[in-house]
Order: structure tokens, then sequence, then C-alpha cells
């Protein structure tokens, strides 16, 4: 289907998350102009007892006609009648009834969940890895001939975990038969099931050196959905993800969405394909990377799952923090952070029974909200750990490829190892914090400290933030209709907070940065944050000074001469150190501390 | 906006149940609809395949992937037995001799020419499918199972551990806001449902395990206990196989919390019933709610007229509050405003009246779940 950009008056858009249903709605204003006009919200109903993801969406979308006092919806008159008996949503718009544009996103059901296998731990197998992650999906497992464990453990593993599907890579091509053949032998003697649907096959896809094809499908063909794509990494100096990433993406929507509860139907609502949430997401960042020719990382943060997204040097990385979010998740991060993590970042005196008493109801009612000021200063301490550890498995992930240069054979390759991560703070240029915890904070200053925390920004870094969440839409928009969905990005969307000063080092004595601004010095001591005005449309030359040792992003104790953007919160100068944070640990001076803190932002009402 | 909400759980004394017996693996159905069954009925059986091993048969021969066919003793499909010789070679004129001996009993399934892999495979594993609930067979799933119905009353939890137990009731608990103690069970409570009233101690826990007792039904849990209890967090709330003596069912929640009164006296009604109770939780992923389920008597006809309640987010429903600052409170909905309101934690969200009986308070929307009756 062709759609003309030219003819879209109104966007009505969804995203269909683990926990939330959100829709938003786009209208051209008299002036021509696309701006975001309203917004509604309800619980996703891919689960039982409603098992039908479109009642969600119908929910939400009747939010925007309550609160817009528009209909999109119909009403089962002969006007407006319904589809098979259900309410369906009004194309095109007619008299102001209606939207022109219908699109949605999608990570509902738990997403796309797929497991990889390849040959080499660092080589392939995490070639398989970053293809699947670049597609959307989770990565339950990885498997590798050298990843220590038994052929009889993998196996179980392969048996335990219910896959949607399953990647299969190894060998450049030409390269080694042997090792390929024997994963292949792995997947087919432990037969495993797919997560959704009884009756048809689990999916694989090979991406691995197209001369044991052969091979393969004699192993594994009749048994399971077997797919050849190019090989992912066909020498191990370059890797080829896109085969293998539209691959999966295809076999996602063919056989997992169609198997999900209710998407069967909602594929033939949307005027373009569903897309995956974090597909969607990367889209954006990765455009505003290549605009603003900056180091981006963005972080969206939800119910189940925490995306983040780098931009360094062109180079983009996804990585799924599956077992990391704030909702159905929330208990992984009080057992991978710890109780002592979490409670370092509670401003409050809180026992820890009743912290963990807490963060289990969540989990099991994870639709609830934050309703007192207490029990929404312990759910973005929570965040803040969710972000820190997603952000330290990304740091892992996004890597330079190193096994090209050195290996000769796969013996050589067996034998080194690690590779060099992307991320380098102090070249980091903008983060950007998506995700209800952070999108809905009802203070920008708790969504910008939260992100300081968590990603512990080094020099300068400006911030900003998804102003009710809408950065998955605007990703399936741009692909569309690119100009509305910039407007809508620049005008509504992104949320500028302010720039970060954060020195890393430590100072014997004096200060640790002075920074002028407009011939005013302004001082920043070790265990201090400073809030210095600067609104969005302010930007200021700024000289910073650090101390002898301590590195603002010129070098230690270099000088610094940059321009500094404001935003809704201002310039935020942070001396509670780098690599690490310093954090008292006795419990009454971190609570003295967090409050002097909190104070400085004005985080929280009195 | 009145079918946006979150779904509740069920309490109430008289429902058609109808519960999915399904075999992991296809089988055999032992069963024809209109059977009359009991919950410890096997209705359905199979055989899970068996446990793999991988022996590299060209290692241990000392031979080249595709010259093994040649030197197979026991062929694929073959059966095995320990210490069977699988595959033998012989060197140097025959003067030496290697062989692969099977380290299980079972079955040869395939020898790779390429890798000289070769897969063992450990006996059929027997699964056998109970009705669970004393009931009618209603349904045939063809090669997978069956579906059971009954008339009764039901009683969910928001947060179980361990799987399914069938036993009679007893009521420990005088009181919905009474916690149960160690020191409340006795060896008399072996084998039996064991209601209290709110939080159930880990000591109490430990004790029923030691006692035997079948299950524990209570308002609340202490959530460190789960830890201390299983050994590890509990990171994602999916539970039912943990291997633990006591079936738990938390009626409420987290932490000392009374347990409802209509469900405390729903259950009190009930002492010395069969009651089939099962701790299975899964928040996502297609919910399941840990359960009390008791079965009308047989023969007795209908009290109560069965209605569908109607549902959602309208005046009039009835509702729990699920998040602080009135965590458990149980009242009826009175209002239902359009505009956003702003909570103390000044987040604006859509908001809802509860009428408590006593008060009435604004709740977010969010924070509510509906009692199904």
């Amino acid at each position: 289907m062709t759609i003309d950009p030219a003819s879209i008056r109104s966007v009505l858009a969804t995203d269909c998350g683990s926990t939330t249903t959100k829709a938003i709605l786009i209208e051209k204003n008299a002036a021509g102009e696309y701006r975001l006009t309203g917004r509604g919200e309800a619980p996703t109903t891919v689960e039982a007892p409603v098992e039908d993801v479109t009642r969600g969406v119908l929910n939400a979308v009747r939010e925007i006609q309550e609160l817009r006092g528009r209909q999109f919806l119909s009403d089962g008159s002969a006007e407006y009648p319904h589809q098979d008996g259900q309410p369906a949503i009004i194309r095109p718009e007619e008299d102001g009834v209606g939207t022109d544009l219908y699109i949605s996103t999608s990570s509902a059901g738990g997403g796309l969940q797929m497991m990889v296998a390849g040959v080499v731990k660092n080589m392939t197998t995490e070639s398989a890895t970053r293809a699947a992650l670049g597609a959307g999906a989770i990565v339950m497992d990885a498997l590798a001939t050298n990843d220590g464990r038994l052929p009889h453990e993998k196996i179980e593993r392969i048996r335990a975990l219910r896959p949607d599907m399953i990647l299969l890579a190894g060998g450049t091509d030409g390269g080694t038969r042997k090792h390929v053949v024997a994963i292949a032998e792995l997947l087919r003697a432990a037969q495993p099931r797919p997560r959704l649907g009884q009756g048809f096959d689990l999916p694989v896809i090979y991406a691995g050196n197209v001369a044991v094809r052969a091979d393969v499908e004699a192993i594994l063909g009749g048994t399971v959905a077997l797919q050849f794509v190019d090989n992912l990494r066909p020498t191990l100096e370059q890797e080829h993800l896109a085969p293998a990433r539209d691959a999966i993406h295809d076999v996602f929507m063919e056989h997992v969405m169609a198997q999900a509860p209710g998407y069967a139907k909602l594929l033939t609502w949307t005027d373009v394909p569903i897309m995956p949430t974090p597909g969607a997401m990367g889209l954006i960042i990765q455009a505003l990377a290549a605009r603003d020719q900056v180091n981006v990382v963005g972080v969206d943060i939800g119910g189940a799952t925490t995306d983040v997204f780098s931009v360094f040097d062109g180079i983009f990385n996804r990585t799924v923090s599956a077992n990391l979010g704030m909702s159905y998740s929330v208990s992984n991060v009080l057992a991978e952070a710890g109780l002592p993590n979490i409670g370092r970042w509670v401003p409050f005196e809180l026992d820890p029974a009743d912290l963990r008493d807490r963060i289990g109801n969540k989990m099991i009612r994870p639709t609830t909200i934050p309703e007192t000021l207490d029990e929404l200063k312990i759910e973005q301490a929570i965040s803040r750990e969710a972000l820190r550890l997603s952000f330290v498995q990304h740091k892992q992930f996004a890597v330079r490829l190193t096994g090209g240069q050195k290996a000769s054979s796969i013996a050589d390759a067996f034998a080194q190892g690690g590779s060099n991560t992307l991320v380098d703070l102090l070249k980091l240029d903008l983060l950007v914090g998506s995700g209800g915890v952070l999108s809905h904070a009802p203070r920008r200053a708790q969504s910008m400290l939260m992100m300081i925390d968590a990603f512990q920004v080094e020099g300068v870094t400006e911030l900003a933030v998804d102003s009710i969440f809408m950065m998955p839409h605007l990703g399936v928009l741009s692909t569309i209709h690119p100009a509305a969905a910039t407007e809508v990005f620049e005008k509504d969307c992104l949320v500028r907070l302010g720039t970060c000063v954060a020195p890393v080092g430590t100072a014997k004595h004096g200060p640790l940065l002075t920074v002028e601004l407009d011939g005013a010095k302004h001082e920043l001591r070790a265990g201090h944050l400073r809030l210095i005005p600067l609104a969005s449309d302010q930007a200021v030359r700024a000289i910073l000074t650090p101390a002898k040792g301590v590195d603002v992003g010129g070098g230690a104790g270099e000088r610094v001469e940059k321009t500094l953007r404001g935003g809704t919160v201002g310039l935020v100068l942070d001396g509670r150190g780098r690599r690490p944070m310093t954090i008292p640990t006795e419990r009454a001076a971190r609570v003295a501390a967090s409050a002097e803190w909190s104070a400085a932002l004005d985080l929280y009402p009195a | 906006m009145g079918d946006a909400y979150t779904p509740g759980l069920t309490v109430t004394r008289r429902t058609i149940v109808r519960k999915t017996r399904r075999l992991p693996m296809p089988g055999t159905v032992l069963r024809a609809v209109g059977d009359r069954v009991n919950a410890a009925d096997v209705v359905a059986r199979t055989s899970l395949p068996g446990k793999v091993h991988m022996l590299n048969l060209g290692t241990a021969l000392g031979a080249m992937p595709d010259e093994l066919a040649a030197k197979l003793v026991v062929q694929p499909g073959g059966a095995l037995t320990k210490g069977t010789v699988i595959a033998e070679s012989r060197s140097f004129f025959g003067l030496f001799r290697s062989r692969a001996l099977s380290p299980i009993d079972g079955t040869l399934e395939s020898v790779s020419a390429v890798t000289g892999q070769a897969v063992l495979r450990e006996p059929p594993v027997p699964v056998e499918v109970k009705a669970y609930l004393d009931g009618t067979i209603v349904e045939i799933l063809e090669g997978e199972g069956v579906v059971v119905e009954t008339e009764a009353a039901l009683v969910q939890g928001i947060f179980g551990l361990a799987g399914e137990v069938h036993a009679p009731l007893v009521m420990i608990a005088t009181r919905p806001d009474q916690p149960l103690e160690a020191g409340d069970l006795t060896a008399a409570h072996a084998g039996m449902v064991v209601v209290g009233g709110a939080r159930v101690s880990l000591a109490a826990m430990r004790r029923a395990m030691e006692l035997g007792v079948a299950a524990i039904v209570a308002g609340g849990f202490a959530y460190q206990d789960v830890r201390e209890l299983l050994g590890y967090d509990v990171g994602v709330a999916i539970t039912g196989t943990e291997k633990l003596a006591t079936t738990l069912v938390v009626t409420e929640g987290f932490g000392d919390i009374a347990m409802a009164k209509a469900t405390f006296a729903l259950l009190a009604g009930f002492a010395g019933r069969i009651a089939s109770v099962c701790g299975a939780t899964q928040i996502r992923a297609g919910v399941i709610r840990p359960e009390v389920v008791i079965p009308a008597e047989a023969g007795v006809a209908r009290e109560v007229e069965l209605e569908a309640g109607e549902g959602g987010l309208v005046v009039g429903a009835p509702v729990r509050c699920i998040r602080a600052p009135h965590f458990g409170k149980l009242g009826t909905i009175s209002a239902l405003p359009h505009a956003l309101h702003t909570m103390p934690s000044e987040t604006r969200v859509r908001v809802l009246e509860v009428d408590l009986g006593d008060e009435r308070i604004l709740v977010a929307r969010a924070n509510v779940e509906v009692i199904e009756r």
C-alpha cells in the first residue's frame, strides 16, 4: 500500500508494551505543523483473562477519544459500523472523525525471544547475538562450541528454553564444517519446541558457512522450519548482519506475532507492518546521531526489559537486558543488584524487609503506579540500578571486532578472546532516556538525576528525555512520513533537560572544578551537586578548569572551553566523583547526602 | 474507560471452574467426554524423551568419523545396556583393540559421519496428568489432554509456591488478621490444607513442611522469607515447580496483611471439605493465579443462580486497593471522574473514588483490582 505523506492530516500510533499500551494522536494544524495533540494509556491485554492485544489498543484509543473529544472508534451505527462485531479504528479522517493513518509498535507477549548458536564464543556467536539484538530480539542464551558447557548441558538448556526461533551461525565461508555440524546435531538431539503455537515447527535460521548448508539441511530439515541466509561472518574481518536481521524480523512477523494473542487481528488494522518497539527506537536514535553528528546513548526502560542503544563514531549497537525492568522484572533487578545497591539510592530510612516486600508487591502487581512520595522515591531508586546494570551489559557488548587481525585459524580463534568496548563516556555527547519511569517522572529533574546516577556520565554530556514515551511511535512514522516524525520529535517529543558536567578524578585540595560562565565563576567541590539555571533556549560559552589530575574531557588537568546548552532543568555540576561515584556507606550519612543532593536539584516537594 | 482495568482475583462461593489438563508432549488420553473423575484420577499419559548423552566415537576409537559405520557393534536404533560395546576397532594387525562402551541403558539414536558424535538416549520417562479436580470431562484435546469442569467455590491468590495438592480444608485462624505461627501447627494438620489469617511466618512454613501439611493459605508472606525458603530470589513471578513439601497460597500480598474478610469467611464456610490447591503463579505470558478450588458436593442442586458480573471499572464494582497508601482496603467504586488528578507523588493520573464504608478515598485507577465474583 502506497501512502502519500502529503495527504496525512492525522496519525494514531500505539505501542503495545509488556505492561501498558500507549496511544498518541498527531494532527496537522492550521499552520501546517504536525503536533502531538493527545495521548492515552491502558493496561496491555495480551495476557489472560483477555488474551487479545487489540482490547488494550481500543482502550488506549478510547482514552484519547474521551480526552481529545474526537471520535476514532466505530460505534456500531450505520455510519460507523463495527467490524466482525468489534469496534474498529475509523479511516480515513472525515469531518473530524477518524484518522488518516494508524501505525503500531510492540514488545508485548514478551517480545521476540531467541536462542543463538555459533562456533566460537567471541566471534560467530557474538556476531549472531548482535544480529538478533539488532532485529529486536531478546537473546535467551548464546551457545558456542567453546562456551564451557558439556554437550548434554547444552542440550538440556535448549530443551528447557522455549525460544520463538533459533539463529544458527558458525564458520566463515569455506571455513570449519565439523564444528557447525556439531552444533546442528546438538539442536536435533534437543528437539527444541517453540514458545507459542503448539502445532508449528520452530523456525531456525542458518547464517553460517555456506558450504555446510547441505549438512544442516540433512540434519535439521523436516524437523524445524529451516531457512538459509548469507553468512553473518563471511570472513573473520567482516560482519554482514543485515540478511540475518531481516530474516529474523520477517519470521518474527509471520510466525511469532501471528501466534501471540490478538496479533493476527492487529496486523490487519495497521496501515504498515508492526515494528518491534526496540527496532523503532533504534531508528530514531540513529537518525538523531546522524543528523546532529554526535555520539548518543539512548535507553528505553520498560516493565520487562531495558533496551540500551548507542551510536559511537557512527557505529550503532543495541542490547536488550531482558531481565531488568520496572514491573515484571523488578525482582530480577533486586536479585542482580542486591538490596544494598538499591538501598543506597533511597533518600530516607527504610527497613530492608519493608523494601523487599514493596519490590515483591510490585512484581506481582506490575501495573500499579506510585501514589505516595516515598513509593516514587523507591521506584526511582530501583530504576537507577536497572539502568546501571543494563548499561554495564551494553558496554560489554558494544565492541569493535578484533578477531580478524589476529586469528589465522580456528585454533587461534579459540585461544584468543576479547574485544574493545566502543562506549567511551568522555566522548558521549547526548544521553536520551525513554520509558515510563523516566518519561512520567513528575519533575524533569528526577529523570535527569536518575540518568546521571545510573550512567555516571563523565565530562560534558547533554541529557534529554522522551516527553511522554513516544519515540517508538515516531520511529515507525519516520518510515512513512519522515518530515512529520522529525517535526513532532523536535517540538513535542524530545525534552532537553540540560547539561551535566562531571569531572573524573580527585583533587588533593581545593575545588574539583571551576566553571566560568559569562564572567561568573562557580566552584564545584567534591561530594556536591550544584544546579545552575539555564533554560532550554539558552546556551552559554563556558570555561571549565579542573584541578590537577582531574579530567573534564580535555585530558587530566586540562582546561576545556565549550558551549553548554540549557534545558528544563539546567546545568548540573556533579562533584560526587567518577570511577567510582562516592556515596556514603554509613546509613545516616547517606541519607543526609541524598537529602542535600535532592535539595540542590529541587527533586521532590518538601 | 470501563474496560481498561487491572484484572483482579476471583473470590466466589459458586462458579464453573474449567481446567485444561494437558500433557507436555503428545500422548494418550484415557478418558471420554462425560466421564466423572476424581482429582487423583489419571486422565492422560505420555513418555518424555529420555535424557541425551553424547559420546564421540571417533575420539574413543581413534578413528575418522566416516570410518565409524563399519566399526559399529550396535546399529543406530539399537538397544544399549550400560557397559555394552557400541563400537570397536582393531589396529596393528588386530593386536590392539579399542572399544567404546555405553555409559547408559537406552538406545543408540544416531552416529554422525561428520563429527563422530554418537547420540545416546536414556529410556523414555513416563508422565501422567491427573484430573486435579473432582468433576466431569467436558472436552477431549486429541492426543494432548482433557478439560475438566466442576461447579465449585474458587479463591484465587496473588502469589504461590509449589504445585498441586488435594486435601481437606481446616481453619487455624479465628480472625483474618491473625498471624500464623509455627506453634499453631500440630501433627493433626499433616495432609491438610491449613488456612491462616494474616502473615504466615517462615518458621510456620518450615514447621508445616516438617509435619507434612499439604498446603497453607494465608493473607501475607514476607518477600524476604521466599528467598530464605527457596535459597534464591524469585526474579520473575513464575512459580509452581518448587520442590517444597507444603504448597503456599498468599491471598493479599507480601507483608503483614490480613486476609480479606470475604475470603476468610468463604474459606471458613467450607472447613472440612476437600479442596484442590495449587501454588503455581505466572504474572505474565499467560497469567496463572494460585488457587483454592472447593468442588460443590455431588448431587447437591444449585443453590444460587450463577450471575455473570459486569466486569470492568464501573460504579458499584467491588475493588481491592493494591498499592500504598491504601493497600489491602476493600470497597466499591462510587465515582469515575474524567479529569487527571495530582497525587501526593505529584504524578497526574486518572483516579476513581472508592467507598470504603466509613470513608471515601481517591485512588489511581491503576492501583485497584476488581474483585471478580
